[in-house]
């Protein structure tokens, strides 16, 4: 165990964890922020998606101990409301099912829009490929993807 | 959180609420009800109420109009938290924006069928949702008719405020929720449900009522209880089918870091009770029981665990030879061995389930017979949530919380298993992250509740994907072979199914083409195994439809007849003079949505180069065709577009309804093309997503449209229909892409096999 400074939606963190233990498991058991999931534990699946310095990358694969300096944000850092222009046109387009895989969707979607305010299909199907969905609401992701990439140009 | 009082109309009851065709009860009965009287409510943007007044078991409202309102089954992404309300809602007459919706907890004396399965919520809920909403809206009225001092038959109600005809009076419900509680619950006689044309909430559409916590990432699942003083228990169950524990060296990782415990437990003891739902190949587990997540799975996989052969599930392996059309697969078990066996015993003679006619001589002066065979392998359902529960076991009491489609069979089994009272167990739903039929069997929450008993401790039970997707309850392997036989002018003289599995057969004996053929016959088999198999979204039809469908294509084409013209048919002969009884489709709906999805694609316009597959299909009461284009780029199937044809009665909320046939659509294609469990020695060679495909952005359709009828017909489920008839338009337009017919699944092997060559 050892102790670890972090930087998570823009508030310092201390938790104190074995230092290989994987950011999605210190966010999920230490931090309470359970928004961002578990879906198999070796980046194929995209549902413990976050931002990693802006970036999206696969929380289950991050170990706590690589962090430090870094800033983290999780689906609960999105917006304070819950009203990012992507978490908005999720709501718009009513994309979710079940709901499980979708904070890992919106968190690739969002880094994809902040990279390529205008992507193409093939653009967003390139940077949602490792987000699951076993619902299959892929359609609706796309197209909500679209609607919040119209709005931020607008 | 805020503290609210409820006050209950504690006379009241209703009795004897039936469905068409059903005999449902549903009693209220306010004595049995175990929900505390003190109601904790979320704060939400709605302003709460001071008191709450209970109408009924399945709404409440407050003194200032809001309205809360249950929603009894659980809810696994079909979304009938949010459907299932709006039933209520709708003869309430209030305003949905003032509607709060609250997932009711397990309580079988007040909901009947608090399950997830079989596409049947919205079908068997569809008279008595609307009977409670109904049944308050009267007391609302009563209680305002006595007050007011004027006649009931001069109310009228809109959006929640009660108007008074011959003068200017109103009064809402809020005002009024006191008085209505205290007015006896109405016969059912004096009840008048609305008519269909006066629906304002139902027919339009209406958000998913989770949404906004769902896109804020706020805790709805069972993966995200945490509770203090609670433990995370993980399982390790036998690497193979057929093998049981033996010993273990668990002294070694009990000093790893957070390690409270390491132990064996016995899910399904012999002698126990079971309920049809307790389905599991590997009754004792090893269970590691820490503080946190991270510290278990390392323990986990620093355990060392020796198996053994279980005698009982391997030694049954000479009866295959001596067995016709019944058999069984022992020892270690791989698919090469079950595909050999499959397609022997397919090819004998098995239990006759149909036969019209005299199929035997039918064929015997057949001028042609075509014969073709299809198959599909075991697949897992991957709920993106793994499998998971809380329980908090003590002396005397079961608190148990989590994701389960069936907590009714459950609690039955909980009971038997820790000699509780049912009313000292309380079973608590989730939200599920998705179910697709494997929550249906709740052996998780079982060993979840064990291991808490066992371990004096509130515990969450967390399955790893691995775990999860190794554990069995596998959609079963199948087998069809179908059998047609031609006069000398290509008519259809006689159809024969033979259809079986492991171990489960997908026949239906009484459906489409059953009834539109004088001669017919329909066999069935099965084939035992150690591996355990459980019901996966739309059950047997998720194979037998596309096997069907693709059959059905190749006999309109060996016959030189367009496809849906060539169904259509049959379905006019299987109208107009039946063959046998027990027909189980209604071949006019069947045709309905045909049509529609031929008008509605422009099938088979001349200047169209595509690449068309279609298929139509009937199963958990609604009907649905799709006709898919496709194109094969670097040995990928592109599929650009699905048109889908939907009959499922009257659209309760068309939007979410559009969502589930494009998610069930998605789905059936993904599981065709890509995915399969198949085993060596007993052991499955998926184990998570780098060996398990299942469909992603990149595959999914282009585009998909959705097309409903518009009947009026009491309305029919749509968690399943979509998913089984796209497998047969996808196989359909693969051939018309590469000339090559597909007969087993999935079909990206053969795909690319073909590629290859
Ligand atoms: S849990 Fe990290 S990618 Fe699946
Ligand atoms: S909405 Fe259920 S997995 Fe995506």
């Amino acid at each position: 165990m050892a102790k670890f400074n972090l930087n998570i939606n823009g508030e310092d963190k201390t938790v104190d964890v074995d230092p290989n233990t994987p950011l999605l498991w210190v966010l999920r058991d230490h931090l309470n922020l359970v928004g961002t999931k578990y879906g198999c534990g070796i980046a194929q699946c995209g549902a413990c998606t976050v931002h990693f310095n802006g970036s999206a990358v696969r929380s289950c694969q991050l170990p706590v101990s690589s962090l430090e300096g870094s800033k983290i944000k999780t689906i609960e850092g999105l917006s304070e409301n819950g009203d990012h222009h992507v978490q908005q046109a999720w709501l718009e387009i009513d994309v979710p099912q079940c709901g499980y895989c979708q904070a890992g969707q919106i968190m690739s979607a969002s880094a994809l829009l902040d990279s390529n305010p205008n992507p193409s299909d093939e653009e967003i199907e390139n940077a949602m490929n490792g987000n699951i969905c076993r619902c299959g609401t892929y359609s609706r992701i796309k197209a909500a993807i679209k609607a919040a990439s119209k709005s931020q140009i607008a | 959180m805020t503290k609210k009082s409820t006050t209950v109309n504690r006379r009241s009851f209703i009795k004897s609420v039936g469905i068409a065709g059903g005999g449902l009860l549903i009693g209220f009965n306010w004595l049995a009800c175990k929900r505390s009287e003190e109601v904790i409510v979320a704060d939400t943007a709605l302003e709460m109420p001071d008191e709450w007044f209970e109408l009924n078991g399945y709404l409440k409202i407050g003194d200032n109009g809001v309205v809360t309102i249950y929603s009894p089954n659980p809810e696994i992404g079909q979304n009938v938290k949010t459907s299932m309300p709006m039933m209520v809602a709708e003869e309430l007459d209030v305003d949905w924006n003032n509607v709060i919706v609250e997932q009711a907890p397990l309580n079988t004396d007040l909901y009947s069928r608090q399950l997830a399965g079989g596409s049947q919520s919205i079908r068997q809920g569809w008279e008595p949702l609307r009977r409670a909403g109904a049944t308050a809206r009267y007391m609302l009225l009563q209680a305002a008719a006595k007050q007011m001092e004027v006649p009931v038959e001069e109310l009228s109600v809109e959006d929640g405020v009660i108007s008074h005809s011959g003068s200017d009076k109103t009064i809402s419900y809020g005002e009024i929720a006191k008085a209505a509680a205290a007015i006896e619950i109405p016969e059912e006689d004096k009840v008048v449900l609305k008519s269909k044309n006066d629906f304002k909430i139902i027919g339009s559409s209406r958000k998913n009522v989770d949404a906004k916590k769902i896109v804020t990432g706020q805790p709805l699942f069972g993966l995200d209880t945490y509770k203090d003083g609670m433990l995370t228990a993980m399982i390790v169950h036998p690497p193979k089918f057929g093998m049981e524990f033996k010993s273990m060296d668990a002294e070694k990782i009990k000093d790893m870091p957070g390690i409270k415990d390491v132990f064996t437990i016995d899910t399904y003891p012999e002698g126990l009770q079971k309920q049809w739902s307790d389905v599991s190949a590997f009754s004792k587990l090893v269970v590691v029981l820490g503080e946190s997540t991270w510290q278990v799975m390392q323990a986990k996989k620093a355990l060392k665990v020796e198996w053994d052969l279980n005698p009982e599930l391997t030694k049954k392996i000479e009866i295959l030879e001596k067995s016709a059309g019944m058999g069984e697969v022992s020892g270690l078990e791989s698919s090469a061995i079950h595909t050999s066996l499959m397609a022997d015993i397919g090819s004998k003679k098995a239990e006759t389930v149909r036969k019209d006619g005299d199929p035997e001589a039918a064929f015997k002066n057949a001028a042609r017979i075509i014969e073709r065979s299809y198959t599909c392998p075991f697949l897992a359902h991957n709920c993106m949530e793994p499998m998971n529960f809380f329980a908090n076991v003590t002396e005397d009491k079961a608190e148990l919380l989590g994701p389960i489609q069936t907590p009714e069979y459950a609690e039955k089994t909980i009971q038997e298993r820790l000699g509780l009272d049912l009313e000292n167990i309380d079973i608590q739903m989730t939200r599920m992250g998705g179910g697709f039929g494997r929550r249906l069997y709740g052996n998780f929450l079982v060993e979840a509740a064990v291991i808490s008993q066992k371990a004096g401790a509130p515990v969450k039970l967390v399955y790893s994907r691995e775990d999860d997707m190794t554990d069995g309850v596998y959609r079963p392997a199948y087998h069809v072979t179908y059998r047609a036989a031609l006069d000398a002018n290509n008519k259809i003289t006689a159809f024969h199914v033979n259809a079986g599995g492991i171990k489960e057969s997908p026949l239906f004996a009484n459906r489409f083409p059953a009834g539109a053929i004088d001669n017919y016959l329909a066999e069935s088999w099965t084939l035992d195994s150690n591996i355990s198999i459980g019901a996966f979204r739309a059950p047997r039809s998720n194979f037998i439809a596309g096997a069907e469908q693709s059959f059905l294509d190749e006999l309109a084409e060996e016959t030189g007849q367009d496809p849906i013209q060539f169904r259509l048919d049959l379905l006019k002969k299987a109208k107009e003079k039946p063959v046998g009884e027990n027909n189980d489709y209604d071949a006019d709906r069947f045709a309905g949505v045909l049509e529609m999805v031929r008008d509605k694609s422009g099938w088979k316009k001349e200047d169209q180069n595509l690449n068309r597959g279609v298929s139509a299909y009937y199963c958990h009461n609604s009907y649905v065709a799709q006709i898919l284009d496709l194109r094969v780029q670097n040995n990928e199937p592109m599929i650009d577009k699905v048109v889908c044809a939907v009959d499922c009665g009257i659209v309760v909320n068309p939007d979410a309804a559009k969502n589930m046939v494009e998610g069930g659509t998605i789905d059936g294609i993904g599981h065709a093309l890509y995915s399969k469990i198949s085993f060596e020695d007993g052991m499955p060679q998926q184990s998570n997503y780098d060996t398990y495909r299942l469909i992603r952005h990149k595959e999914a359709p282009k585009s998909i449209e959705v097309y409903f009828a518009e009947n009026g017909i009491d309305p029919t489920g749509l968690g399943e229909p979509p998913f089984p008839p796209v497998i047969g338009a996808l196989a359909n337009a693969l051939y018309k892409a590469t000339g090559k017919r597909f007969y087993d699944q999935p079909y990206i092997a053969g795909l690319q096999d073909e590629l290859k060559t």
